[in-house]
């Protein structure tokens, strides 16, 4: 999604101006969009905290800044400065973290963002976005540059199955229909848990919905409809549980009494073991991966 | 301005007996830190700034002396004044964002400041606009890691439209801060980054006016030597000026005090 990412900036960066800020990361990655964007394009070095007051700062005389790092050193780090300098003032400040969840693998757990999109959404004025694919990063950059608010992107790794015909991006999107209850998979996850269900039959597989937007107050209609018609629900995002889409689905369900008598929610689980490796590795110590996720799923719904 | 019934003389006298009228009403503390940067905050406002100019208050405990600053200029009502500390205020003790065009940004946790006053500078320099950026620190915030980062990104590009200014009072919340921060000249630090330092003292107009001239290439730091509770004998150089309100007794004799000077 990195190339996406950039070029879509690039893109955007035609129709308007800018300051980006980058916390020394872009090596072989974002060279064409500092071409572009000459001396908007500023190297902050390796001081997050600062880089965040800068982009809050511009952000006060007009600016709209869009900062990046790695996921975690752009929420973590500089927490109270997003807190106090971009949230608190509702600045147009927007954060990219590239590597959401087990992105960076064995580079080690400091470098995995669990906890981004949980932290960032107590804050006031925050909206999160959470790609699915590659081709959703285009028209997501629209919306957030359209929006003068704070925001967060989560980019990860495009995982989608090929000969996918994506419709529209929208915030929901219904990728799969299925029996088995409905699955709402937050971020690239779905791409690999869609191939996989893509081989069941429809009895076996739950209806696939991907949710690439937060906070929601609900999910559409027609989700909540299959919801209340199979009476199973089952959430997967690479985040741990608390402050993740489970829960905030679940409280948007309970909100319309709705509730359904099959409920499980697929979340990072950290470092069961202690042991480290790639991303495939961390999901399934998980239990997130595509594979334990549907047997799971078809235990609990049987065909 | 439309109280000046408080204090006769010089408008700087006015807001410092203002100051002191505030806090002693609200029976809330931070005057030591209040009065020993008020002569820099008032002077800044009342004979420094121009239009385009943006004032940032690291130190947002000295939220007191910048707001009867700001009644002193106009900018703030006489209402605005007399609801500090009070419910439904805009002016908590610490200064807060977006009602108040004067007061661009919200603080009160230290080591914010410079890094927002280095964006508004370097945002106004990238869009060609006028003005001069003040951020003013304390001497105990220079603790806090993100002031250097601050400093290194603004000397790094050359932001001559960025003055930063430390009240250097020797106290901080629990000691001085040569106890407890280390001992290492400010001015020393910040020179060591390569930017230009000026040392004076920090009640003088004057002093702050010949700084101010001497500016050259790049940001420029001013290192204000200051008294805590400046002005009022009982509470200069005493921490725990940091925190005390005043008593009815210690309010008479500081305006007293003020008046004299």
């Amino acid at each position: 999604m990195r190339g996406s990412f950039c070029a879509g900036l690039v893109e955007l960066s035609r129709r308007r101006p800018f300051l980006f800020l980058t916390g020394d990361l872009g090596f072989m990655a974002l060279e064409p969009l500092q071409a572009a964007l000459g001396d908007r394009f500023v190297n902050a070095g390796v001081a997050e905290q600062n880089m965040v007051s800068v982009a809050a700062g511009a952000a006060s005389v007009g600016e709209q800044c869009w900062t990046y790092s790695i996921a975690p050193f752009i929420y973590g780090r500089p927490f109270e400065q997003i807190r106090n300098d971009v949230c608190l003032h509702d600045m147009d400040v927007k954060l990219v973290g590239n590597g959401g969840g087990y992105g960076y693998g064995v580079m080690g757990a400091t470098h995995h963002a669990l906890e981004d999109y949980g932290v960032l959404l107590t804050l006031q004025n925050m909206r999160v976005y959470l790609p699915a694919f590659a081709d959703d990063v285009a028209p997501i950059l629209e919306r957030m540059a359209d929006d003068p608010h704070p925001a967060y992107l989560r980019l990860g790794r495009c995982e989608k199955p090929a000969g996918l015909a994506l419709g529209a991006y929208a915030p929901w999107r219904r990728l799969l229909e299925g029996k088995a209850g409905v699955l709402v998979v937050a971020g690239p996850n779905a791409g690999t848990i869609l191939a996989l269900a893509r081989e069941l039959s429809p009895i076996e597989r739950p209806e696939v919905w991907v949710v690439s937007e937060l906070p929601f107050e609900t999910p559409p209609k027609a989700c909540l409809d299959r919801i209340r018609r199979t009476g199973a629900l089952f959430v997967v995002e690479e985040h741990v549980r608390q402050g993740g889409v489970g829960q905030m689905l679940a409280h948007a369900l309970m909100t319309q009494g709705v509730g359904p008598r099959t409920f499980r929610h697929f979340h990072a689980a950290g470092y069961p073991s202690g042991l480290y490796g790639s991303q495939a590795f961390h999901r399934a110590e998980s239990g997130i991966d595509a594979r334990a996720v549907l047997a799971e799923i078809g235990q609990m719904v049987p065909a | 301005m439309d109280d000046a019934g408080y204090f006769p003389g010089s408008a700087l006298a006015m807001i410092k007996a203002r100051l002191l009228k505030m806090h002693f009403d609200a029976r809330v503390g931070h005057i030591g830190g209040n009065l020993s940067c008020i002569d820099a905050v008032a002077h800044l406002h009342l004979q420094v700034m121009l239009e385009d100019d943006v004032f940032v208050l690291s130190k947002g405990h000295a939220a007191g002396a910048l707001y009867a600053t700001l009644w002193a200029t106009g900018d703030i009502t006489e209402a605005e004044l007399l609801s500090y500390y009070k419910d439904g205020t805009h002016l908590a003790a610490h200064p807060a964002a977006r009602w108040n065009r004067r007061i661009r940004f919200g603080t009160g946790s230290l080591g914010h400041g410079l890094g927002l006053a280095t964006g508004v500078a370097f945002a106004k320099r990238l869009r060609h606009e006028a003005g001069t950026t003040y951020c003013l620190m304390g001497d105990g915030e220079c603790q806090e890691g993100s002031i250097w980062e601050a400093a290194a990104f603004a000397q790094h590009h050359g932001l001559s439209n960025l003055v930063c200014l430390v009240d250097a009072n020797g106290w901080q919340g629990f000691g001085r801060t040569g106890e407890v921060g280390g001992a290492a000249p400010l001015a020393g630090r910040f020179r060591a980054l390569g930017l230009q330092v000026e040392e004076i003292g920090g009640h003088s107009s004057t002093a702050l006016d010949l700084a101010l001239r001497r500016r050259s290439e790049g940001p420029l730091v001013v290192v204000l030597d200051t008294v805590k509770g400046h002005g009022v004998s009982f509470m200069e150089d005493r921490m725990e000026w940091h925190y005390l309100p005043m008593s009815p007794d210690q309010y008479d004799l500081a305006l007293q005090e003020l008046e004299a000077a």
